[in-house]
C-alpha cells in the first residue's frame, strides 16, 4: 500500500496553489478572484499542516493553519464588502474594467 | 549789577524775539491778536537792553564782559591737535549800545507796523518774521566769535529774504528777495574763506583769542599777506551785507518789501551788520586791508550818491542814500576813524529809520504812490511827518545841531587827516563831494515831496496825517537825531560822552611794520594814558583837520542845500533843461551806472550761459555715458538672457523631457489591472527562486 508521505501533500498543495493563481489571474469576476485567493491560502494551510505532521516542529504549524483560516474568513468578509462597494460604484465586479488607478 | 546778571540779561534779550517768533508763527493763525504779544516782547527786550546799557556803563565802563562755553570738543584730532569750538557772548560798550539801537528801532518798527500793515492777509506772520529778524541781528551783536557771527549772519540773510519777499505775489518782490539773498551769498563766500583762513591757523573762532595771537606775533601761515587776505575776505561779507560797491545792487531792489521792513533792514540792522563786523575785526586789519576798505567805502559812497541824484521813487532815493552813508562808515573804518564810524552807524540808524518810516507815512497817505514827481505840497496835510522828515534830512545833510553833523564831521576830519598823513587825497575829495551830493538830493526829496504845489490833486485831496502809532515812532526818532543826546557841545563830538568815554578806538594788534605809520602808538603817550592808540602825528593831524573839515563840510552841505532850493523850490534853475544838457550823465545816473545791466550781461548771462553749457554737457556727455552704460547693460543682459533660454532652460527642459520619455515608455507596464500585477509578481517570484537560488 502506498504510504502517504510529505511529498503527496506538497504536490496537492502545489496543484491547489497553481489552480488558485490561475484563477486569480484569469477570472474576470472579482468573486472568482477571491475564490482563487482562498485556494492559495488553503494550499499554504496544507503545507503548514503537512510540515507540522512530518516535521519535528510540534503543533505550531497546525495552530498557524487555524490562524490562517480565521484570517481568511476575515479577509473574505472585507473583500466581499469591497466587492459590494465596487459593484455599487461601477455596476459590475469585473476586475478588467476597474482600472482607474491607471492615470 | 553783577557780571552774571548782565550776561543773563543779554541772553534773555537775545532769545525773547525768538520766543515771540515761535509763539506767533505756531499759534498766529488761531489767535490773530498775537502780534500784540510780539510787539510787547520787543518792548520788554528794549527795556532790558536799556537796563543792560545802564548796568554796563555804571559798573563796567572799561571792562568787557565775556561768557562762553565749549560747544564742540573734538579731542585730539589727527594732524590737527586738540580742537574746541566755543560759543559765547561778549558785552563791551559797542555791544551794549548796539543792543539798545537794534531793539529800539525794531520796537518802533513793530509799533509802526501795527497801523501800516493793517489789513494785510499775512498780518501776524509779518510780525513773526520781524521777530526772527531781530533775533538774528541781536545774535550778531552779542557774539564773541566768528562762527556764531557767521551763523547769525546767515540767519539775517534768511529772515531778510522772508521780509523783502513778504509780498511774494508781486514778481518784483520775489525777485528782489532772491537777488538780495544771492548777492549776499557772494560776499558770504569771501567771509567764509576768511574765517576759515583764521580758523585753520588759530584753531579758534573767538575774536579775542585770535587777536591775542596776532598781537603775540603769530601771523596766519607766518605772513602778513595772509593777514591782509583774511581781513579783506572777511570784509567781503560786509561788502555783501552792507551793500558796498560792487555788491550794493540788492539794496535798492529790496525796497520792494514793506516800508517798515526797509526801515528796519536798511537803517539799524542788516546793513549795519556789515559795518559792525568790520568794527569787530578792525584791530586785525593791516594797512593794505584798510586802504582797500577805505577805497571801497569811498567809491560806494560816491556811486550811490550820484545815483540818488536822479531817482524819482521816494524809497529808491533813500535806498541809495543808505548805500552812500554805509560807504561813509566803511570808508571811515578804512581811514582809521573807528569811533566815528560806529558813531555814524548809531546816528544814521536813527535818522535813516526816521526817514524810511516818514516815507512810509507818505506812501500810506498817498495810497501807495511812491513817485515824488506826483507828490508835493504835503507839508500842510501831514505836518508831523513833514517836520520829523525835515529834522532827519537836516541830520543826514550834516547841518549843525543835529546828530549827523557830529558823526559826519568826524568822518570827514578823519579822511582829511588820512589824506594828509598818507597822501591819498582822493578819499577826502570823494568824501566831501558825497557830502555835497547828499545835502542836495535829500533836500530835493524834501522839496519835491512836501513843498510846492500838489501835482496829483486827486491823491492829494485824500492824503491825511498818519495815526498816532505811526507818528509817535517818527517823533521819537527825530528827537534822537538832535545833538544833545550825544554831546553837550553841538560842534565838538569829542566833547560828548559818546565819543569821550563810551567808544574807544581799540589798539591795533597787527605787526607794527604792516600798520599805517600813524596807527602806531608812540611809546611815551601810551605810557601816560595807557589807551592812546594813535601816534602824536595822527592826533595832530586830526586836530589840524578838525576845523577845516567842519568848515568845508558846512560849506559843501550849505551849497548842496542851496542848489536844491534853487532848482526845485525857487525854480531859478531848471532841472529838466540841465538833464537834457547833460543827457549822458543824467542817463548814467538814472540808470544806476548801468550796473544792473552790466551784471545782467556778465554775471546773470554768464551764469545762464555756463549753465546752458553745463546742461549741454549733461545732456550729451553725461547722459551719453549713462545711456551708453545702460545700453551695454542691456546688451549683456540680452546675451545672458539668450544663454538662459537656450543653455540653462535647454538643460532643464531636456531633463524634464527625458523623464517624460522614460515615463512614457514604462507607462505601458501600468495597466491598472490588478491581475496583470499579480502575473508580474508571480513571475518575479519564480524568477527570484530560480536565479537567486536561496537554497
Amino acid at each position: 500500500m502506498l504510504q502517504v508521505g510529505l511529498t503527496h501533500f506538497l504536490i496537492i498543495s502545489a496543484v491547489l496553489f497553481s489552480l488558485g493563481i490561475y484563477g486569480i489571474v484569469t477570472r474576470k469576476n472579482a468573486v472568482m478572484v477571491l475564490m482563487g485567493i482562498e485556494l492559495v491560502l488553503n494550499a499554504a494551510n496544507i503545507n503548514f499542516v503537512a510540515f507540522s505532521k512530518f516535521g519535528n516542529f510540534g503543533l505550531g504549524g497546525q495552530v498557524i493553519a487555524l490562524f490562517v483560516i480565521v484570517l481568511a474568513a476575515a479577509e473574505a468578509a472585507i473583500a466581499l464588502a469591497i466587492v459590494l462597494n465596487i459593484y455599487k460604484t461601477f455596476s459590475n465586479v469585473n476586475v478588467d474594467e476597474i482600472d482607474h488607478l491607471k492615470e | 549789577m553783577s557780571e552774571s546778571l548782565l550776561i543773563n540779561l543779554s541772553i534773555i534779550i537775545l532769545f525773547l524775539p525768538l520766543l515771540g517768533f515761535s509763539i506767533v508763527v505756531l499759534l498766529g493763525k488761531r489767535f490773530p491778536k498775537l502780534y500784540l504779544l510780539e510787539v510787547g516782547i520787543l518792548g520788554i527786550a528794549l527795556l532790558l537792553s536799556v537796563a543792560l546799557l545802564l548796568g554796563k556803563f555804571t559798573n563796567y565802563m572799561t571792562n568787557d564782559i565775556v561768557a562762553s562755553f565749549t560747544w564742540i570738543t573734538m579731542g585730539n584730532a589727527p594732524l590737527v591737535g586738540s580742537l574746541n569750538i566755543e560759543l559765547g557772548i561778549k558785552i563791551d560798550n559797542i555791544t551794549a549800545i548796539m543792543l539798545v539801537v537794534v531793539n529800539l528801532i525794531s520796537f518802533l518798527v513793530h509799533v509802526y507796523s501795527i497801523e501800516y500793515m493793517r489789513g494785510d492777509k499775512r498780518y501776524t506772520r509779518y510780525f513773526a518774521y520781524l521777530g526772527i529778524f531781530t533775533f538774528s541781528m541781536l545774535g550778531i551783536v552779542l557774539t564773541h566769535n566768528l562762527l556764531m557771527m557767521y551763523i547769525f549772519w546767515e540767519l539775517v540773510g534768511v529772515s531778510s529774504f522772508l521780509l523783502i519777499g513778504f509780498w511774494f505775489e508781486k514778481k518784483s518782490a520775489a525777485d528782489a528777495a532772491k537777488k538780495a539773498f544771492i548777492v549776499n551769498r557772494i560776499g558770504d563766500i569771501g567771509m567764509f574763506i576768511g574765517i576759515l583762513i583764521l580758523f585753520t591757523h588759530y584753531k579758534t573762532f573767538t575774536f579775542d583769542l585770535i587777536f591775542q595771537q596776532i598781537a603775540d606775533g603769530n601771523l596766519p601761515f607766518g605772513s602778513d599777506a595772509w593777514l591782509t587776505a583774511a581781513g579783506i575776505l572777511v570784509f567781503m561779507g560786509a561788502v555783501g551785507k552792507s551793500a558796498q560797491f560792487p555788491l550794493h545792487v540788492w539794496l535798492p531792489d529790496a525796497m520792494e518789501g514793506p516800508t517798515p521792513v526797509s526801515a528796519l533792514i536798511h537803517a539799524a540792522t542788516m546793513v549795519a551788520a556789515g559795518v559792525y563786523l568790520v568794527v569787530r575785526i578792525f584791530v586785525m586789519l593791516t594797512a593794505d586791508a584798510m586802504l582797500v576798505i577805505a577805497v571801497v567805502g569811498a567809491f560806494t559812497a560816491l556811486v550811490a550818491a550820484t545815483i540818488a541824484l536822479t531817482q524819482n521813487d521816494i524809497k529808491k532815493v533813500l535806498a541809495y542814500s543808505t548805500v552812500s552813508q554805509l560807504g561813509y562808515m566803511v570808508m571811515s573804518l578804512g581811514v582809521g576813524a573807528y569811533a566815528f564810524a560806529f558813531f555814524h552807524l548809531v546816528t544814521h540808524a536813527f535818522f535813516k529809520a526816521c526817514l524810511f518810516l516818514g516815507s512810509g507815512s507818505v506812501i500810506h497817505a498817498m495810497h501807495h504812490e511812491q513817485d515824488i514827481r506826483n507828490m508835493g505840497g504835503l507839508r500842510k496835510k501831514m505836518p508831523i511827518t513833514y517836520y520829523t522828515f525835515l529834522v532827519s534830512t537836516l541830520a543826514i545833510s550834516g547841518v549843525p545841531f543835529f546828530s549827523g553833523f557830529l558823526s559826519k564831521d568826524g568822518i570827514l576830519a578823519g579822511t582829511l587827516a588820512f589824506g594828509k598823513l598818507t597822501g591819498h587825497w582822493l578819499i577826502p575829495l570823494m568824501a566831501f563831494t558825497v557830502a555835497a551830493l547828499t545835502a542836495f538830493y535829500m533836500f530835493r526829496l524834501v522839496i519835491l515831496t512836501f513843498h510846492g504845489k500838489p501835482k496829483d490833486h486827486h491823491k492829494f485831496e485824500h492824503a491825511h496825517e498818519s495815526p498816532f502809532v505811526m507818528t509817535a515812532p517818527l517823533v521819537l526818532l527825530a528827537v534822537l537825531s538832535i545833538f544833545i543826546w550825544y554831546t553837550p557841545n553841538p560842534i565838538a563830538p569829542d566833547a560828548g560822552w559818546f565819543m569821550k568815554t563810551w567808544v574807544k578806538t581799540p589798539v591795533q594788534v597787527t605787526p607794527l611794520e604792516s600798520r599805517f605809520n600813524f596807527m602806531q602808538p608812540s611809546r611815551e603817550e601810551a605810557k601816560v594814558h595807557g589807551e592812546v592808540v594813535h601816534s602824536v602825528e595822527y592826533s595832530e593831524a586830526i586836530h589840524w583837520a578838525h576845523y577845516p573839515a567842519m568848515l568845508l563840510s558846512l560849506i559843501v552841505a550849505g551849497l548842496g542845500i542851496l542848489i536844491a532850493f534853487m532848482f526845485y523850490q525857487w525854480k531859478k534853475l531848471n532841472a529838466d533843461k540841465l538833464a537834457v544838457k547833460l543827457q549822458l550823465l543824467y542817463n548814467f545816473s538814472l540808470n544806476k551806472w548801468y550796473l544792473d545791466e552790466a551784471y545782467d550781461a556778465t554775471a546773470v548771462h554768464g551764469t545762464l550761459g555756463s549753465s546752458k553749457m553745463l546742461a549741454w554737457f549733461d545732456n550729451k556727455i553725461i547722459d551719453g555715458i549713462v545711456n551708453g552704460s545702460a545700453w551695454v547693460t542691456r546688451f549683456t543682459s540680452k546675451l545672458s538672457g539668450l544663454f538662459d533660454t537656450f543653455v540653462v532652460d535647454g538643460l532643464v527642459n531636456f531633463s524634464a523631457f527625458f523623464s517624460g520619455f522614460i515615463g512614457l515608455s514604462f507607462k505601458r507596464l501600468q495597466t491598472g489591472k490588478v491581475q496583470t500585477y499579480i502575473v508580474y509578481v508571480v513571475f518575479a517570484v519564480i524568477f527570484l527562486l530560480l536565479f537567486l537560488k536561496p537554497f
